[in-house]
């Protein structure tokens, strides 16, 4: 209970200390761009109101899901094929280093083009974003599957389906993790950019509608709103990852202690 | 019961040509224990790998019940010396076990009964539920056993498996290997680099000359059957044969030609196959 109290201590300190900063720093403030947080704080639950949670939070938040979702289908399962076969990853290589050095947000224009300006761009855009470090690390973590480990699943007969479910992925989930996650901040990034371009509704239009508006301190809210949004999904993910990984943590955990 | 003709394996590759395997000749019956040992580096864990299906020989054959392997043949099941990275981490000790026994459509009950069967065997019925790294290293060897045996192999082929643990460790797991190939009278091919192990465990040795190998020597091990750590070791009929074996291997490494029987000490039966050249 102690170890708990502390621990709360420990991750609380530093938002308090900052938002505390925030609050007298800006408290006397009378430029229009700089309201203070007083004041930020005030019209968040009037923004915020369970209409426009449905109306623009929803949408974002459905898009950011089917985008993330596609890329991480696409992205795990090209990978495994290009990361299972060497000839294939030989072949693949350069064109991908290629592709991944395009900035997504570049996409946007080109994209509409042919996805028109409804959620498939929009999901579009967030795809093809996230797909590439789910790509590159699904890859990465196939081909580093233990020779020692392969054998073994020969030498049983674990073949086919079951090889790639309960061994190559499992032994390459890891490092899909890892992509995984950086594709998560990636995604959430395109989300708002994409709602920038031609939306009527969502999270980057409501905050780019506010600003346009000089609704300051609206805007400022959509901020705090897309950052606890942040938040609140990589603490999700933190948790499926704690269940999925849990035997790498304490793999990892184990080897530490006896070196 | 294992027939292995005339075997030989080259490895080719960027420019290089490496004979590791020359020519093996050497049958194991069924019910049989047999150690091959050989100076490190001769070849064995090639050899081992041909046998097991996971190499292929690039001449000769190895035939398991009469039938030529091509692949892992399903009557096989292999330990490995690197019980680390041949359990899977991200299953538990149960898990691990059952595996193998899912890819042979045997029904759920079935596998559950070999998986405690097999379990209980090697002394670990109670770690079902935990993870291999949460587990000690002979333990983990432990488990890797008790997969083996849950597979129920016509043989069972272990590669060095105790070269990576602790010498108390290794002796436990020597009795065991020992207690269940007289409990459950399977076949075993176990390849070692350790002289004093392959006479304690085996029926017969097969000495392997070093690289490029050929069977140097092969040698029945007339122990008596109920062999134990403390007095098996100190028997001197257990030093002469070890001692044998070890002036083979150093004959080996020397590169000399198979030593002939007169060089043996009395009483040693060596029963030598005429060599092939290929």
């Amino acid at each position: 209970m102690k170890l708990l109290l502390q621990r709360l201590v420990f991750v609380l300190a530093l938002p308090a200390v900052l938002v505390a900063v925030w609050w007298f720093a800006s408290a006397g403030s009378t430029d229009v761009y700089w309201p203070p947080l007083r004041t930020i704080l005030k019209t968040f639950p009037d923004v915020w109101t369970g209409e426009r949670l449905i109306d623009d939070v929803l949408p974002s938040v459905s898009r950011l899901a089917a985008g993330y979702a596609a890329a991480a289908l696409v992205g795990i399962a090209l990978g495994t094929v290009i990361g299972s076969y060497q000839r294939v990853r030989a072949v693949c290589e350069p064109v991908l280093e290629f592709l991944r050095a395009v900035p997504p947000p570049v996409l946007i224009p080109v994209i509409m083009l042919f996805a028109g300006i409804g959620d498939t761009m929009k999901i579009t855009v967030i795809a093809s974003g996230c797909v590439w470090p789910i790509l590159l690390n699904t890859v990465e973590g196939v081909r580093a599957l233990d020779p020692v480990m392969a054998e073994t699943a020969r030498s049983y007969g674990i073949t086919g389906a079951a090889r790639l479910r309960e061994v190559v992925l499992r032994s390459a989930s890891p490092q899909i993790f890892t992509g995984l996650r950086q594709a998560l901040s990636i995604g959430i990034i395109l989300m708002v950019i994409s709602e920038m371009f031609a939306a009527s509704n969502g999270l980057g239009f409501t905050v780019v509608q506010f600003q346009r508006t000089f609704a300051i301190p609206d805007m400022w809210t959509g901020i705090l709103v897309l950052g606890l949004l942040g938040f609140v999904l990589s603490v999700l993910f933190q948790l499926v990852e704690r269940r999925v990984l849990g035997w790498y943590h304490g793999l990892r955990a184990s080897t530490r202690r006896s070196s | 019961m294992l027939d292995v003709r005339g075997l030989r394996k080259v490895y080719e590759g960027s420019g290089r040509r490496v004979e590791a395997v020359r020519d093996l000749t050497f049958t194991v019956d069924a019910g049989e224990l047999v150690c091959l040992v050989g100076p490190s580096g001769c070849g064995k864990t090639t050899l081992l790998k041909c046998v097991a299906g996971l190499l292929s020989p690039t001449s000769g054959e190895v035939l398991l019940e009469g039938r030529r392997v091509s692949g892992p043949p399903p009557g096989m099941a292999v330990v490995f010396q690197e019980y680390g990275r041949s359990l899977f981490p991200w299953m538990r000790v149960r898990d691990n076990v059952e595996l193998p026994l899912k890819q042979k459509d045997l029904a759920k009950a079935r596998r559950r009964e070999l998986v405690s069967d097999a379990l209980d065997a090697v002394g670990l019925a109670d770690a079902a539920g935990a993870y291999p790294w949460q587990l000690s290293g002979g333990m983990q060897q432990r488990v890797a056993i008790a997969r083996a045996l849950a597979y129920e192999p016509d043989v069972l082929l272990m590669d060095e498996p105790f070269a990576a643990v602790d010498a108390q460790t290794r002796a436990d797991l020597e009795d065991l290997v020992r207690g269940l190939w007289r409990q459950r009278g399977i076949t075993i091919l176990f390849v070692t680099h350790d002289i004093d192990e392959a006479v304690y465990l085996g029926e017969r040795v097969i000495v392997l000359s070093s690289s490029p190998t050929v069977v140097q020597e092969q040698l029945k091990i007339d122990l008596p059957d109920e062999r134990d750590q403390l007095h098996t070791r100190v028997a001197p009929r257990f030093a002469e044969l070890r001692t044998h074996v070890y002036e083979q291997i150093q004959a080996a490494k020397r590169g000399a030609v198979p030593q002939d029987a007169k060089a043996a000490p009395p009483d040693v039966k060596t029963d030598r196959i005429p060599r092939v050249e290929g």
